[in-house]
């Protein structure tokens, strides 16, 4: 095994890889900036939802965006390093207790709603305004 | 054998294509590989090439191995292959050369062999795809069994046994395995390596061959066909 077998697997993962990810925590409703190519045309549609799952590491990674349409569950699966993805927004930072949030899927009306969060905020806020 | 070397397998990734398309890729580091031998018809009766790759200590060489690779130059190699060339070919090889993944730069399908993983003594649903048994319906304790393996004669063996080969369990993987036709995506000539669609067998830093696809499989030789015309 050559010794230098793992950076070569980085080196191709970082042309992969995007940097301008925002930081997104699961209950963040989010806005996905999808690009849809037809024919010669290319326009961006934009998939608002709840972020319940994050799976995978490095150029694995995959988002779960779940909104509902017409009282309709609908839930997209991304791969959050897809050159397909223009740019991914926070709209709303939601209160999650759990790393996935499959339960929502069983939540009818208002109970899917997520609190706004504010857990942790505080403290970043303090750390800040001290800086 | 067609023009081949050989490689150590990196492990696996993904690439995004033009348009977003992923793509799953093996990363095998080819060569380099040192011309050990080059056999001519005078000589040997055919022409053909013999490769040696990965250096290993004297100390752990035969002395028939160190003298015959260092006529080459080189140190003793742990591996050693040949592939048959014509006639006309054979100038553009000489006794000491290294070869590395620059060869494959205009391929676009190539042909992967390595040894598989092994999986020890498997059963029959593992090693042959059967189905097994029932979960219900009154079966006991022979969910992963294979049934009936046949009467006495029904299998057309001889002597009231069964036929050689009839599929049991027994010792899977560990065997050398062809892989055809994979799309070569990428060669990158500055690491010596080379990117591959899809899986190679066995296991990451495992050796395995790479060489100019022989016969391709039906459906990318109507693709070359068609990219032909």
């Amino acid at each position: 095994m050559p010794k230098n077998a793992v950076a070569i697997i980085e080196g191709i993962n970082k042309s992969v890889l995007k940097t301008d990810v925002p930081k997104m925590s699961i209950g963040d409703t989010v806005n996905v900036h999808f690009r849809i190519i037809e024919g010669e045309k290319e326009r961006v549609q934009v998939f608002q939802g709840v972020l319940i799952s994050r799976t995978g590491r490095g150029v694995n990674e995959m988002l779960t965006v779940r909104r509902i349409v017409e009282e309709m569950g609908v839930e997209r699966i991304f791969p959050l390093n897809s050159p397909r993805v223009a740019k991914y927004e926070v709209v709303r930072q939601g209160d999650a207790r759990r790393a996935k949030l499959y339960y929502l899927r069983d939540r009818i009306g208002k109970s899917r709603r997520l609190r706004d969060r504010r857990r942790g905020l505080k403290d970043a806020a303090q750390t800040t305004s001290a800086a | 054998m067609a023009f081949s070397l050989f490689g150590t397998k990196l492990g696996m990734t993904r690439v995004f294509g033009e348009g977003g398309a992923s793509t799953p890729v093996t990363v095998i580091q080819v060569g380099p590989c040192v011309v050990t031998q080059v056999r001519t018809v005078e000589n040997d009766g055919y022409a053909a090439v013999q490769i040696g790759f990965d250096d290993m200590k004297p100390r752990n060489a035969t002395f028939p191995v160190i003298g015959h690779d260092a006529k080459a130059g080189c140190g003793p190699k742990r591996h050693h292959a040949e592939f048959k060339v014509a006639a006309d070919k054979m100038a553009e090889f000489s006794v000491g050369q290294t070869l590395n993944v620059d060869a494959f730069k205009d391929q676009k399908y190539v042909d992967v062999i390595g040894i598989s993983k092994g999986k020890g003594f498997a059963g029959t649903m593992k090693r042959h795809g059967f189905k097994g048994m029932c979960a219900s319906h009154g079966t006991e304790r022979k969910h992963r069994s294979p049934g009936s393996i046949g009467s006495l004669c029904s299998n057309r063996g001889y002597g009231g046994g069964l036929k050689k080969g009839k599929k049991m369990s027994g010792h899977m993987g560990a065997e050398r395995v062809t892989i055809r036709s994979l799309d070569v995506v990428k060669v990158d000539a500055e690491q010596g390596i080379i990117l591959v669609k899809g899986p190679v067998p066995g296991p990451n830093t495992g050796t395995v061959m790479i060489r100019n696809s022989v016969r391709l499989s039906r459906s990318k030789n109507k693709k070359m066909a068609e990219a032909g015309k």
